[in-house]
């Protein structure tokens, strides 16, 4: 191809526009990282920064010397992460892989059964009432798994993954070499939509993570705090954050790079799920990400 | 018993059905039965009654909601931040997805895109503790900066307009990276046949953009502003509680809906005006959502919801 001059002019304008937002996306991680490492008294006097130039490790230390909090919050997070994730995973590509099926006269039906979930709903404070008062899910760990377990677009998303990638015949042969619904779904339906499990599986997998909202809503329990949640009660308040930590409230607490250190603390993990699953990136979300 | 009646039809394929099952059940329990609980928002709770049992006040819960005069003023803020976040959503997705498309340099090309999915990994609670060190007036990393140089600092956390853009660029930041994928994913799929085409009659690369790439993104684009259109008065209540908080002086211009019921829910325990400004929003909602949607009928039938 002939690279002429509008070719060099869009790649300069390109290159300046993505380097922008790239470092716009970037920057605030750097200095999150390099100010965790910076010592209490360097916050003070120089504020935060993006190059590091003292190297303290005492907010981390605070952090893990009475760790039991902190690792019971992991402990937390990690199995309601794991269990909502698979769980949500296997059921929504098993509902999804019903709604594909032409020969399930009610599919469009059921589409609509859940689409009109998003369309409309009771409002906060019902939901509220009925899950703390009449499923008694308040102060339950199981709320932190029911809650955020289905998302009606991620259902729609992988059925129109399994409509553009897997073809009739295949399910069809089969069933002529006598496979049952559930063994077809087992055997050929999920194995082949690997790229859309691996992306939606991580977006399942970072809502689980992320939850802060749940416990807030529904656990009082400090025990079944997760890490996100206790992440925002030490960003909203020291001296919870010294409460939590079991030390007694001592003035010359790191309080700004312990803030920092936590929320490193609390991020770390799941961004590194990312390098494992980029490669299915476009194509997962792509296969009619879009209409419902 | 009919040959294509519904009973047959549930026989003929019960496993299929069986296999729905978990998911409906979980609807039904965590979204059809809560909704039912919308009549919540004309009675008088009481905990002792429950939802079912507590007595009827009519319209009186709502008339204190309109008559606290916060309203009006939550919904404005609701629609006009959201389509603040929308229109700059749109904008940087659409720009960051054509040049990631059509720019040299493979290795630069993947390495931005992961830097620009980074924000999408992080909670709403990370996002505020990162706000805070880039804009608190004592230590924050922009204060640094205008100090150093010489400058005044600014108080953003007690100065409200400064929120009006500072909210949109936020919103961008963290959903750049995904919306970015959405629109490259529809790229992806663009025949390339009209390209050579074109590249054949002579176009150069900002008139392929211009008359080939953005008219083929236009069905990707309108269907997802129209998603988000369904829910303009649902935006954002992690962002906008992580980030504002209960901050006094800055709620009159940052408060939406979903902020004020969470309060009135969880720290007033106002259980009523809770109750009529969710069912308010989701009656708005969902109108606006059926109009949209008619109105897109009316444009392309192809183009609608449903």
């Amino acid at each position: 191809m002939r690279k002429g001059k509008d070719y060099i002019l869009f790649n300069i304008i390109g290159y300046i526009f993505i380097t922008i937002i790239g470092l716009f996306t970037f920057i605030p991680f750097v200095v999150l990282v390099v100010s965790s490492f910076a010592s209490e008294n360097y916050i003070i006097n120089h504020g935060y920064t993006l190059i590091p130039r003292e190297f303290s490790l005492s907010a981390y230390k605070l952090i893990f010397q009475n760790p039991q909090r902190i690792f019971r919050a992991y402990l937390v997070t990690i199995i309601v992460t794991s269990v909502g994730t698979s769980l949500s995973l296997f059921l929504s590509t098993m509902a999804a892989y019903v709604m594909y099926r032409k020969d399930v006269k009610y599919r469009n039906t059921l589409a609509f059964f859940l689409y009109f979930t998003t369309l409309f709903n009771g409002g906060l404070a019902p939901y509220y009432i009925i899950l703390a008062n009449y499923y008694h899910l308040k102060n339950n760990v199981l709320v932190l798994i029911l809650v955020p377990l289905f998302n009606v677009f991620y259902i729609l998303i992988l059925r129109n993954f399994i409509r553009g990638s897997i073809p009739d015949s295949l399910i069809e042969s089969a069933k002529i070499d006598g496979a049952g619904d559930f063994t077809i779904f087992l055997r050929i339906v999920l194995p082949l939509s690997k790229p859309a499990l691996a992306s939606i599986g991580l977006f399942i997998a970072l809502n689980y993570w992320n939850d802060w909202w749940t416990p807030m809503m529904f656990i009082e329990k400090q025990s079944l705090y997760p890490l996100q949640y206790t992440l925002y009660l030490i960003l909203s308040s020291v001296n919870v954050a010294a409460n939590i930590l079991q030390n007694v409230v001592r003035i010359d607490m790191p309080k700004e790079s312990l803030k920092l250190a936590m929320t490193v603390v609390a991020t770390g993990p799941i961004i590194f799920l990312y390098p494992f699953v980029q490669r299915y990136f476009v194509r997962g979300i792509t296969l009619g990400a879009v209409k419902g | 018993m009919k040959k294509n009646g519904f009973w047959h039809e549930i026989k003929k394929n019960k496993v299929l059905y069986a296999m729905f099952l978990p998911v409906a059940i979980y609807y039904i329990l965590f979204a059809y039965i809560p909704m039912g609980g919308i009549v919540l928002a004309f009675k008088e709770f009481n905990y002792r009654d429950g939802i079912l049992f507590s007595p009827w006040n009519g319209f009186k819960n709502f008339e204190y909601f309109f008559a606290s005069g916060r309203a009006w003023l939550v919904t404005k803020n609701t629609i006009l931040y959201n389509l603040a976040f929308l229109a700059a959503y749109t904008v940087f997705s659409v720009a960051c997805a054509i040049f990631i498309a059509e720019l040299a340099g493979k290795i630069f090309k993947k390495f931005i895109q992961s830097v620009m999915f980074l924000p999408y990994f992080v909670s709403w609670v990370v996002v505020a503790a990162m706000m805070y060190n880039f804009f608190n007036y004592d230590y924050g990393l922009i204060n640094t900066l205008i100090k150093n140089l010489g400058g005044e600092p600014i108080d953003i956390y007690s100065n409200p307009t400064y929120w009006y853009f500072l909210l949109p660029m936020l919103y961008v930041w963290k959903w750049v990276g995904y919306g970015s994928v959405l629109y490259l994913a529809a790229i992806m799929g663009f025949d390339e046949e009209c390209y050579e085409a074109a590249i054949i009659d002579g176009a150069n690369i900002f008139q392929r953009i211009f008359y080939i790439t953005i008219p083929m993104l236009k069905p990707t684009m309108i269907i997802l502003i129209l998603l988000a259109l369904g829910r303009i008065l649902r935006g954002e209540f992690d962002m906008f509680y992580q980030i504002i908080g209960n901050n006094g002086l800055l709620l009159d211009y940052t408060d939406i809906i979903d902020t004020l019921v969470f309060r009135s829910l969880m720290q007033v325990q106002d259980i009523g005006m809770a109750s009529a400004a969710g069912a308010y929003q989701s009656v708005l909602c969902f109108v606006i959502i059926m109009f949209v949607n008619w109105l897109v009928r009316r444009y392309d039938k192809d183009y609608a919801l449903f």
